[in-house]
C-alpha cells in the first residue's frame, strides 16, 4: 500500500468485485428451474393392461417413459424390471445421443432414431449409430401392479449399484 | 472553454460544429474515408448485410407487437394472429424469415470474400475476428428466433442444440437443465430465448457491428490485388482533382453509389423471395404446434447450420462433439494459422486457390449430406467429408508456410 489513492483504488475495487459476484449469482439463481417445476412429482403407471411387445409411452417431468412388455423370445437382461412373472423394458424415451424420441419398431423389435440414425434393442442397450450408452432408466418403485416413477425403490437401488440404469 | 459564437443560427452548421464537430465527423467517417478503386461488387456485401439486419430490425418490431411468448399461446399468435388477423402481418413475418435465412448466405459470400482475398491478413486480424464474432451471434441470433413459433422444430431443434451443453460423457444434465429452466423446454425455456432474440443478442450484434466498422477505420479495406496502397499520397491526388490519377474513392457518395447499386440489384431478388418464394423460409414440420412427446421423423437444422451440423452427425458421440466444437472456433484462428506473408488473391498464392475451392466444395457437401438422413452411404460420404473439413486447417498450415513471397 503505497499510498491513499492505492489504498481508495483497491478498497474500491474490491467492493466492486464484491458486489458483481453477488449480482452474478443472483443471475444464476434466476436462470435456475423454478420450485414448482423441480416439484413436478410423481407418475403412477398402471402395468396390469400391458400387451406384450406393444410399446406403451408415459409422461414423468415432460419426458416420455417408454413401458416395453417383453416378450418370452426377448433375451432377459439385468435392465429388465420383473413384476410378478412378466419382464419389462422401463426407460426415458430419448436417445442418449442428443435427446430425440426413437420409435419402436415391432416387427424388428429395435427402437430407431430418426435424428442421427442411432438404435437401441428391446432391452435399452445401443446396437448402432451414435448413442454412446443405454437408455436411462428412471427412478421407479414397484407397488403391485403399478409403477411409481420419480421415486427410489429397492429393485431401482439394486440397478444404481450395479450400474445398469444409464 | 470552447468558443460559442452568441450570434450562430439554433441548429446552423456552425452552431451545430461548435457542439457536435459535424464537419470533422462526416470527413472520418465518410467524405474522406478512402476506399480502394479496384474493387468489385463483392466488396457491397458489408452494406447489404446491414441493410438486410435493418430490415430484420423493422420487421421484428411490427411481429413483437403481436407475438406472445407463452408455450400456450405463442403458436397461436404467430400462425394466426400475425398471419391471420393484423394488417399486413404476413408480410412481416415473410420479411423476417426470408431475411434471417437470406443474411447468412450473404455473410458466407462475405466470410469467402474475404478469405479468397486474403483480407482478415497484416493489419486485418481484427475485422476477421470481430467478424466471426458477429457470426457466432448470428447464429444464436437465429436459433432463439427459431424457437419463438414453438413448432415441432422449434421444439425438437430445441431439445437437441441444448442437450449439446451436456458436454457428452461430461454428463453435465444440471447445466442443460440451468439453460433450460427445466427439465425440458418449457414456459421458462421460451420466454428466455424471446428475452435474448428481441434485447440482449440484438444489442451485442449492434455493438460488436460498431467495432467491426472500427476495426475497418485504420487498415481500410483490402482491394483485389491485395496491393498496400499509400492512401495518404492518393487520398491527396483526389483532393487535388487528379480523380482519374489517384487510386481512391472517398465513401461518400462515390463508393456509397456503387454500393446503393449492388444493393438495388439484391433488393429486386429479396423481395422477389418475400413475395413469391417464401416457403423455403419456412419449414412445414414448424406449422405442427410442440409436442414434447412425438419427434418430428427427420429433424435437421436450417440450411446454414448443415454443414457444422454434419460434422457432429457421422461420429460417434464425444469424437462428433469434439470435431463439432472445433469446426465453430477454427475460422476464428485463420489469420494465426495462414503463415504466409503474402496478402493476395487465392489464384497468385499456388496452393492456396486449391485449399479454397476444396474448402468451399467440401462445405456444400457437408451442407448437402447435412439434409439427406443419417442412412448408409451418407453416414460414410458424412464422415469423409467432415474428416476432410478437419485436415484442412493444419494442411492449410503447411502450405501457407511453404508459400513463396511474391
Amino acid at each position: 500500500m503505497s499510498s491513499r489513492r492505492d489504498f481508495m483504488g483497491m478498497a474500491l475495487g474490491g467492493f466492486s468485485a464484491l458486489g458483481g459476484l453477488a449480482a452474478l449469482y443472483a443471475m444464476k439463481r434466476s436462470w435456475d428451474p423454478l420450485p414448482s417445476v423441480k416439484a413436478a412429482g410423481f407418475t403412477t403407471v398402471d402395468l396390469s393392461g400391458a400387451q406384450e411387445n406393444v410399446l406403451n409411452v408415459e409422461k414423468w417431468r415432460g419426458k416420455p417413459i417408454f413401458v416395453l412388455k417383453k416378450s418370452a423370445d426377448m433375451p432377459s437382461d439385468d435392465r429388465d424390471v420383473v413384476v410378478g412373472q412378466d419382464r419389462y423394458l422401463v426407460a426415458i424415451g430419448l436417445c442418449t445421443h442428443l435427446g430425440c424420441i426413437p420409435a419402436y419398431l415391432p416387427n424388428d423389435k429395435i427402437f430407431h432414431c430418426a435424428c442421427h440414425g442411432g438404435e437401441f434393442d428391446a432391452s435399452g442397450r445401443q446396437i448402432f449409430g451414435p448413442p454412446p450408452s443405454p437408455l436411462v432408466i428412471p427412478p421407479f418403485k414397484i407397488d403391485g401392479t403399478q409403477l411409481v416413477l420419480g421415486e427410489e425403490g429397492p429393485e431401482y437401488i439394486k440397478m444404481k449399484e450395479a450400474g445398469v440404469t444409464a | 472553454m470552447a468558443h460559442f459564437d452568441e450570434n450562430a443560427k439554433p441548429f446552423s452548421n456552425q452552431w451545430l460544429n461548435e457542439r457536435l464537430a459535424i464537419d470533422t465527423v462526416k470527413r472520418v467517417l465518410s467524405t474522406e474515408y478512402w476506399i480502394p478503386k479496384n474493387i468489385n461488387f463483392l466488396w457491397a456485401m458489408g452494406m447489404i448485410l446491414a441493410a438486410t439486419f435493418g430490415l430484420l430490425i423493422v420487421s421484428g418490431i411490427f411481429l413483437l407487437m403481436y407475438y406472445k411468448p407463452d408455450v400456450n399461446l405463442a403458436f397461436d399468435s404467430v400462425n394466426h394472429t400475425i398471419m391471420g388477423e393484423v394488417g399486413f402481418g404476413w408480410l412481416w413475418r415473410h420479411i423476417h424469415g426470408v431475411a434471417a435465412s437470406v443474411v447468412f448466405l450473404i455473410i458466407y459470400i462475405h466470410m469467402l470474400t474475404g478469405i479468397y482475398y486474403s483480407s482478415y491478413k497484416r493489419g486485418r486480424e481484427l475485422i476477421w475476428i470481430s467478424g466471426m464474432l458477429l457470426f457466432v451471434t448470428f447464429s444464436a441470433e437465429a436459433f432463439s428466433g427459431y424457437m419463438l413459433p414453438w413448432g415441432q422444430m422449434s421444439y425438437w431443434a430445441g431439445m437437441v442444440i441444448t442437450n449439446l451443453f451436456e458436454g457428452g460423457s461430461l454428463h453435465l444434465t444440471g447445466l442443460v437443465e440451468w439453460i433450460r429452466g427445466d427439465y425440458v423446454p418449457g414456459d421458462a425455456y421460451l420466454v428466455r430465448f424471446f428475452m435474448l432474440h428481441v434485447f440482449l443478442l440484438p444489442l451485442v450484434i449492434i455493438g460488436l457491428i460498431v467495432f467491426h466498422f472500427a476495426s475497418l477505420r485504420l487498415p481500410h479495406v483490402n482491394n483485389q490485388e491485395g496491393e498496400e496502397i499509400d492512401f495518404e499520397e492518393a487520398a491527396k491526388l483526389y483532393k487535388e482533382g487528379k480523380k482519374k490519377e489517384s487510386k481512391v474513392i472517398p465513401f461518400s457518395p462515390v463508393f456509397l453509389s456503387k454500393d446503393i447499386f449492388v444493393m438495388g440489384a439484391y433488393f429486386v431478388l429479396f423481395f422477389f423471395l418475400v413475395f413469391y418464394n417464401f416457403d423455403f423460409a419456412m419449414d412445414p414440420v414448424n406449422f405442427d404446434p410442440a409436442d414434447g412427446l412425438k419427434t418430428p421423423p427427420h429433424i435437421y437444422p436450417e440450411w446454414y447450420f448443415l454443414w457444422s451440423y454434419e460434422i457432429l452427425r457421422p461420429f460417434p458421440k464425444d469424437p462428433g462433439l469434439i470435431a463439432f466444437l472445433i469446426a465453430q472456433v477454427i475460422f476464428f484462428l485463420l489469420p494465426f494459422i495462414d503463415r504466409s506473408p503474402n496478402v493476395a488473391p487465392a489464384h497468385k498464392r499456388g496452393l492456396f486457390v486449391i485449399w479454397f475451392w476444396v474448402l468451399v466444395v467440401d462445405m456444400i457437401a457437408l451442407t448437402v449430406l447435412g439434409k439427406l438422413p443419417p442412412q448408409g452411404i451418407y453416414t460414410d460420404l458424412g464422415k469423409v467429408a467432415a474428416a476432410i473439413f478437419l485436415l484442412m486447417w493444419p494442411i492449410l498450415f503447411i502450405i501457407t508456410k511453404l508459400e513463396k513471397k511474391l
